[in-house]
């Protein structure tokens, strides 16, 4: 066999490895599910055999999930339904078995790989950091048709299994242990033997009633879930909040709860045939199209493109301590030996460190990290306020106020505290890096890595290269950036550069809406109601309209030669409207919040006017915003400041929160046409003027029928 | 060591901020606390991690939780696995025998850089049970497991109510004599003559010049500032010495040995006190072929042994001349001297010693005296008095101490010494070409 070991150990169990030839981790093909079916078989036919242990050769992952590409290039509805109904055969024969199949899980046990789990008798984990478990296909668009949604809820209870189905989030094994998701937890470093243990007990004894460790959820939850008309409360509460989160756009929650309640009323067997079904619908649909194409893209850019070889940045400092600053540092803990982090007073710094220090707590107590990890991780920070221990700092990320001055005088501070070699990058979101750079000693050390807010969450870093930014330095720092984890694009130097310029140009025709007297709710009502994270009104609230005031001002040269004035709302300042951190900007937030909604802040019709032109279509809104992203974004391939419509969509989607359902601006572009859309921007320029002029790519892609990506 | 090939640079030293026990420390372990030094230090000279091939910290009351307190403080400054560390134990002269283990391992061979240092921490003092409790508890759990409830009950014979609730507290005193170290000092200062003026003068003077010191910037080269996990206070400063410690306030207190004869209070005495210290030492050529300034180099050190009652605290009047000696100088020659000090009336006899005839022919087998110091040498930013003293750790601040006088005042050669319980002395002599 080529993709797992069977063998028989201690007394009659067969032990059954996966482990796939040449790859890191495991992913279920047709063919391992071939040689799974025969091993099986062994079981069958051998009567001797008294139980089975399922577990993984790899160092750090039991199984990954599906062969994502081996499993979309089944072309046909009809050929993904073959697949899985092929797997959920072999499943079901597991779960037919009259011996104990035990599964020992260490490391990443998702997707398939958890409903395997599922259908065996018995499931260990190892206490490894790198071991948990989750469901992460409806992060694709998918939906765990291989069992989950049929067996989860009956195994731990339907409160406890719906986050699980509809969030993809992860479960780790003192969660899962306390959860009733898994059975024991083991060290890693005897699991084998203790699953081979464990099998001989349970054909000895059955399985033990006892599960220490577990807890004993509430009565209540209990004799709701065990009632049709209880379960039909917890249902439709999860279903108002799937479509407070997605707005109904993302059809695969909304397949979950289906499937959930439908096993519920007509069992198993019947349930995952009308999974198979579902999910073959799904993988054909635009949606999971979107997503995957993200998943794929994301993939793509783990890589280095840079041949130079990296330097390893092995002491770092981080100028400023406040959010942006102690993000990076948290999330280069583990990646370096020695943080500095500095900034202009120990007070400061202090309470930077104390940011640090909290998060690390949030780790240990998640289970992510142990105790003396945090500790130690903390230990590699030191807090400073002067260059003194700057001597061969490898890297120092900047993250001071944002202002042009300030950025050139640390940096020239730090070029006569650190070494020649030092790289030195701006984490600047507008200013060009140039003109941080200009006059400095050496430019090519200079470059610009742009974090976003909140780091450790957002997984996307702009690399910003200047002309003259050398190539050791932009290898270095996009090879830092993956450490981190995080995705880098690498795009070229200018104001705001890709990312900025895209929200930018989101932020500003909102503001144009606004002069129009279109009120602030229903702008963003109408946005969120296409798939954004949150409205244009509401993201100026985040971020702070002072901030977003001064990122329009950088990026005027670039603008005003497209008549794209910045808004006027200079009044917010002079109010102290500075949006959330005020506690008033164009909500009130110093209110109790009403039943979820946001409060308007009814003073800023004070500055802007009134805002009364409601009449105004929720889809004109959208078009408008969303046609002003893409329209940057195609120009700003045009320049050349991303070098790829990937790129494009990688940072639209991760870095500003253009929709992942649509895929990027670009596949979004691809997804109208490119003469439909190169209409539309004609007709909106004859509305509201030149900003909406097509792109000259654009306009030559529909000449010819072209594409930005291959179709 | 001046024989050897091999000259031992000092690479540079730091610390972390002194704390008066229970307070800015409290809630910290050793460990935790020693991290911090060896992070500054790493962070400061600029040396890669890759660059240390050892680490050796000294350390007096051991938490039985991390007995080997210098890998804890490796590991938890983010040095790689694969260097090895070790803590050693001499009482007060902890970080000097660290030191001297640091420096003999680089010049034979074993080693090309070591970071060295100590650490202390008297604000979890491991307070024991009584010893009739702790029997019980082992018979019942680890020893004896009697199995019946009689059996149990019967471990209890001979307990009163009382060792169940006493504690044992941790004592610094002479295991062999059974003395506290204060008693001790009290019959030095009798035995030698010191008065109480004098001991209260020199402690005025040496928290006058802690103070003054750290006014002036005289230790932001060898501190570094920390931030103890979960709190927003940065801890920059030493906050051991007072400037309030004046001659007439000390005058005031009342004797903490001898209540009625006794002269030595505490405020002529050190007090308990946490914290770390590390210095990075490494071979001269490597030094060099890094582009690391050395700010000192070992010359020459002696470590001695001495009689129990009588000669306890003159350690440094018995390692100083042996120091010198085989570094082929004289007492004149030093231009900046750091000597560890618990107390103001053992300084003093120190000093009486090194400049007494008799003292010199009779225990040290001189012509006569070893030499005249002048006090204008000795310990001119304040000393263990003022600053605290960390068992542990003083040694490796009075080498970075020094190493920074003689760099701003230009002196060739500077001496380290300290004395320690079990009558032990140390003096380590730095040259600086």
């Amino acid at each position: 066999m080529k993709y797992m070991k069977a063998e028989i150990a201690g007394n009659n169990i067969l032990v059954i490895t996966i482990d796939s030839p040449g790859a890191d981790v495991n992913v279920i093909t047709k063919a391992m599910m071939e040689e799974v079916s025969s091993s099986i078989g062994i079981a069958e036919k051998d009567g001797t055999v008294r139980g089975i242990v399922i577990m993984s050769g790899k160092k750090d992952n039991f199984i990954a999930g599906a062969d994502l590409e081996e499993f979309l290039s089944a072309e046909k509805e009809e050929d993904i339904l073959k697949y899985i109904t092929g797997g959920h055969a072999i499943l079901k024969r597991i779960k037919a078995l009259k011996i104990p199949v035990i599964t020992a899980i260490n490391g990443s046990c998702m997707g398939g790989g958890f409903e395997l789990s599922l259908f065996t008798t018995y499931r260990m984990a190892s206490n490894s950091p790198s071991t948990f478990m989750g469901l992460p296909e409806v992060l694709a668009g998918l939906f765990p048709a291989g069992g989950g949604t049929q067996l989860l809820p009956g195994l731990i209870g339907l409160t406890e299994a719906l986050p699980i189905l509809l969030t993809g989030k992860r479960v780790r094994p003192k969660e899962a242990l306390r959860i009733g998701l898994i059975d024991e937890v083991v060290p890693a470093q005897g699991l084998r033997e203790a699953a081979i243990k464990r099998a001989d007990l349970i054909a000895l004894n059955g399985i033990p009633k006892k599960r220490p460790g577990k807890i004993k959820r509430p009565l209540i939850i209990r004799a709701l879930e065990s009632t049709s008309i209880g379960r039909k409360i917890i249902l439709k509460k999860a279903l108002a909040g799937v479509m407070k989160k997605t707005a109904g756009l993302y059809p695969a929650p909304l397949e979950v709860l289906k499937s959930v309640s439908y096993g519920y009323r007509h069992g198993m067997e019947k349930g995952l045939a009308k999974d198979g079904k579902t999910l073959a619908r799904l993988v054909t649909g635009a949606v999971s199209k979107s997503l995957i194409s993200i998943f794929f893209s994301m993939n793509r850019h783990k890589k280095n493109p840079f041949r130079d070889k990296p330097a390893k940045i092995e002491k770092l400092a981080i100028l400023g301590a406040g959010l942006m600053g102690t993000g990076i540092a948290s999330i280069s803990l583990p990646v370096c030996g020695t943080i500095l982090l500095k900034d202009s007073s120990m007070d400061r710094a202090a309470a930077g460190m104390k940011q640090i220090w909290d998060g690390l707590m949030k780790q240990v107590k998640s289970g992510s990290i142990s105790r003396f990890e945090a500790a130690a991780g903390y230990g590699r920070v030191v807090p400073c306020h002067d260059y003194s221990g700057f001597k061969n700092t490898g890297l120092v990320i900047e993250a001071v106020f944002e202002d042009l001055n300030l950025k050139k005088k640390v940096l020239r501070d730090m070029e006569s505290n650190t070494g020649r070699d030092t790289i030195f990058a701006s984490n600047t979101s507008a200013i060009p890096i140039a003109s941080i750079a200009e006059g400095c000693k050496h430019p090519e050390n200079v470059i610009g890595m742009h974090y976003f807010s909140p780091v450790p969450g957002m997984p996307l870093l702009e690399i910003i290269r200047t002309s003259r930014t050398s190539n050791r330095a932009a290898s270095a720092a996009v090879e830092f950036g993956l450490r981190q984890g995080k995705t880098c694009i690498i795009v070229k130097d200018g104001p705001g550069f890709y990312t900025t310029r895209v929200i930018s140009s989101f932020l500003m025709e909102a503001g144009i809406l606004m002069g129009e007297g279109v009120p602030v709710p229903l702008i963003d009502r109408a946005m969120v109601l296409s798939g954004f994270p949150m409205g244009p009104a509401a993201l100026m609230d985040e971020i702070g309209i002072d901030v977003a005031l001064h990122v329009s001002r950088v990026m005027e040269p670039l603008f005003s030669k497209r008549e794209i004035i910045a808004p006027p709302f200079q009044g917010f300042i002079e109010k102290g409207f500075l949006g959330r951190k005020s506690g008033m900007g164009f909500y009130r937030y110093d209110l109790p919040k009403k039943k979820g909604s946001r409060i308007i802040n009814n003073s800023i019709h004070e500055i802007i006017g009134k805002m009364d032109n409601d009449k105004i279509k929720p889809e004109d809104i959208q078009k408008r915003l969303t046609l002003r992203m893409a329209g940057e974004a195609i120009l700003c391939l045009e320049e050349g400041i991303i070098s790829s419509p990937d790129d494009g969509d990688i940072g639209a989607v991760m870095g500003v929160g253009f929709p992942p359902l649509l895929g990027g601006p670009f596949r979004y572009a691809d997804s109208i046409g490119a003469a439909a859309l190169a209409d539309e921007m004609n007709k909106l320029r004859d509305l509201h003027g030149n900003r909406f002029q097509p792109q000259n790519i654009l306009l030559a892609m529909a000449g010819k029928n072209g594409r930005f990506h291959r179709a | 060591m001046k024989q050897t090939k091999i000259r031992v640079a000092i690479i540079k030293g730091i610390r972390t901020p002194f704390q008066r026990s229970g307070t800015g420390y409290r809630d910290m372990m050793a460990w935790e606390i020693g991290r911090y030094a060896v992070k500054g230090l790493i962070a400061a000279s600029g040396i890669s991690h890759e660059d240390v091939d050892h680490v050796i910290m000294g350390t007096v009351a051991a938490d039985i939780a991390t007995t080997n307190v210098a890998r804890e403080i490796a590991l938890g400054a983010g040095l790689p696995h694969h260097i090895p560390a070790h803590t050693c134990t001499a009482a007060c002269i902890s970080s000097n025998v660290a030191i001297i283990n640091g420096a003999n391992l680089i010049a034979g061979g074993g080693a090309d850089a070591v970071i060295a240092g100590g650490v202390e921490t008297y604000s979890d003092a491991p307070i024991k049970i009584s010893k009739k409790y702790r029997r019980f508890l082992l018979d019942l759990t680890t020893f004896k497991k009697p199995k019946t409830l009689v059996g149990k009950i019967r471990l209890l014979k001979g307990m009163g109510l009382s060792d169940f609730i006493r504690p044992e507290t941790p004592a610094l005193s002479e295991y062999s004599t059974g003395l506290l170290m204060g008693e001790n000092n009290e019959l030095l200062a009798k035995r030698m003559g010191i008065s109480r003026e004098e001991q209260d003068r020199y402690a005025a003077l040496s928290h006058d010049r802690a103070v003054r010191a750290s006014m002036e910037g005289e230790f932001m080269n060898e501190i570094v500032p920390l931030v103890p996990p979960g709190s927003t206070a940065p801890i920059t400063m030493d906050n051991g010495p007072r400037a309030d410690s004046t001659f007439e306030k000390l005058s005031k207190l009342k004797p903490a040995f001898d209540k009625n004869y006794g002269t030595v209070t505490a405020g002529n005495s050190s007090f308990l006190t946490d914290g770390a210290a590390a210095i990075l030492l490494m071979r001269e050529d490597k030094a060099r072929a890094l582009g690391l300034e050395p700010v000192g180099f070992i010359r020459s050190y002696a470590f001695t042994g001495q009689e129990l009652v009588d000669e306890l605290l003159l350690g440094p009047a018995f390692a100083i001349p042996r120091a010198l000696h085989s570094a082929g100088l004289r007492l004149k020659d030093i231009g900046v001297f750091e000597i560890h000090g618990a107390f103001a009336a053992q300084m003093l006899a120190n000093i009486k010693c090194l400049e007494s005839d008799s003292f010199g022919r009779e225990k040290l087998g001189l012509k006569g005296k070893a030499g005249e110091i002048d006090m204008n040498k000795v310990n001119t930013l304040g000393g263990s008095l003022s600053i605290g003293h960390p068992f542990g750790a003083t040694g490796a601040r009075l080498v970075t101490t020094c190493c920074g006088r003689m760099k701003k005042s230009g002196a060739g050669f500077g001496i380290v010494a300290g004395c320690a319980a079990g009558s032990l002395g140390n003096a380590i002599v730095i040259e600086n070409r």
